[in-house]
């Protein structure tokens, strides 16, 4: 009895390594191809951007949304990117490759500042 | 408004000319329609329906009127005013109606919402329909999008100088046209910058002191609420280049709401859009369209309506609404 449950206890995390590998690397490379890159949100909205400070992994695509009754633009403090002038409901997507901290703010209204940090 | 208001200077506290008690009660009757001139040391204040008393010499004494017209936003099209061209209309109308023509008028910016060429060109069409053809302009932040102003300075720069400031006289009153709203940076406020205002400082150099002058830019250039931008961060510089001047009046937009400050010889000015109000200062979340019900909308929009008369210190400052 006590050797057959040991061997049970032995073979469970042997099977889960195996299950682990076929699902690693290789697994996640077939997903971004399938076009499921990491993406994230950003609402402009009440003159200030929400979150005001995101933190996204390396190789997402931001997206920002213009829902406020009011035109706003988003442009980068060290010129990496540069929305056209975004009316309500309109949006500005940018893919962040490069891990760093990017602040930005709205061209229009400057008090409105938003930062995305890259890992 | 036919009654005759009357109000003189009791206390000067600060030694400045100005009862603070008398201004501000002029202030609160200015929205209805009246009239408050600086005459030698005494804040008097006259009903509308009496402008033509004072204003009646301008254009027999040489003197001067004008009109400021701000932030016509030519494109907004949202709840807070679903017809900007219908009240930039009116506005026009109004002018017209003014029993002293003025013979000029200054726009200080926000002429269109989203700088689009058709929204100048109507902006451009309705004018045409106000008595004074000469218009003067600045821009404002909405006039400046994607192109560092380059359309702006096209239809409305012809000489001036570098982001679009200039300067022009008019019946011996100076006029200076400044631009605060371009190289705009994060977490700022509206910016002159140094080249303008080495210009600013040499532009005035030789006037006499006794030279009326009026600044007219988009953002106010006194620290209305900084926590909405509503300010200029190296406006301190540029009035000291005015420091000298008897008389010095300014007059700004972007705040869509009528705000009066005096200091010293300096007047400042906030005039209405004639598109849509925004909030006081920190009584709303933002700075955003404020929408009131549709009746009383034409009631908050409004122009200035500004008469130089020769011998007063200060320019006769006169805020109507639409309605």
């Amino acid at each position: 009895m006590r050797r057959r449950v040991w061997i049970l206890v032995l073979a469970a995390p042997v099977l889960a390594a195996a299950v682990f590998l076929v699902s690693g690397p290789g697994g996640f490379t077939a997903r971004a191809e399938q076009g499921q890159a990491a993406s994230a949100e950003v609402k402009v909205d009440n003159f200030s951007f929400g979150p005001a400070t995101l933190t996204v992994p390396s190789g997402t695509t931001v997206t920002w949304t213009n829902r406020d009754d009011i035109p706003h633009t988003v442009v980068s403090d060290d010129k990496v990117f540069k929305s056209k002038v975004l009316d309500t409901d309109e949006k500005f997507s940018y893919t962040f490759t490069k891990p760093g901290t990017y602040g930005y703010f709205c061209s229009i209204h400057p008090k409105m500042t938003g930062k995305v940090v890259v890992q | 408004m036919t009654k005759k208001l009357k109000d003189e200077i009791l206390h000067d506290h600060n030694h400045d000319g100005v009862d603070r008690r008398g201004f501000l009660k002029c202030m609160a009757w200015a929205g209805t329609g009246a009239l408050c001139v600086m005459q030698g040391g005494v804040l008097k204040s006259y009903s509308l329906s009496r402008l033509s008393d004072l204003g009646g010499g301008a254009a027999a004494g040489g003197e001067l009127s004008f009109v400021q017209i701000s932030d016509s936003h030519m494109g907004f099209n949202k709840p807070a005013n679903p017809d900007v061209a219908g009240t930039l209309k009116a506005a026009v109308d109004k002018i017209n109606g003014l029993s002293a023509a003025p013979e000029f008028m200054l726009h200080t910016g926000d002429i269109s919402h989203l700088s689009k060429p058709e929204e100048f060109d109507t902006v451009d069409q309705i004018l045409k329909g106000a008595k004074p053809k000469d218009v003067f302009y600045v821009p404002g932040e909405h006039d400046v999008l994607n192109d560092d102003g380059k359309q702006f300075l096209e239809r409305y720069g012809k000489g001036s100088k570098g982001g679009g400031w200039y300067s022009f006289d008019k019946k011996g009153t100076h006029f200076i046209g400044l631009v605060n709203v371009m190289n705009l940076k994060a977490g700022g406020l509206g910016t002159l910058g140094h080249e303008q205002l080495e210009w600013i400082e040499d532009d005035v150099k030789h006037l006499k002191s006794s030279t009326p002058i009026v600044v007219f830019a988009h953002i106010p250039l006194w620290s209305v609420y900084p926590e909405w931008g509503w300010g200029t961060e190296d406006s301190a510089q540029a009035l000291a280049y005015l420091k000298k001047f008897g008389s010095v009046t300014v007059l700004n937009g972007h705040i869509h709401q009528i705000m009066q400050k005096v200091e010293g010889n300096v007047t400042f000015h906030t005039a209405a859009s004639t598109a849509f109000p925004q909030p006081q200062p920190g009584k709303a979340d933002s700075p955003g369209p404020m929408k009131v019900p549709a009746d009383q909308l034409r009631g908050i929009l409004g122009i200035t309506d500004v008469n130089y008369v020769r011998g007063q210190h200060a320019l006769a400052v006169v805020d109507s609404s639409l309605a």
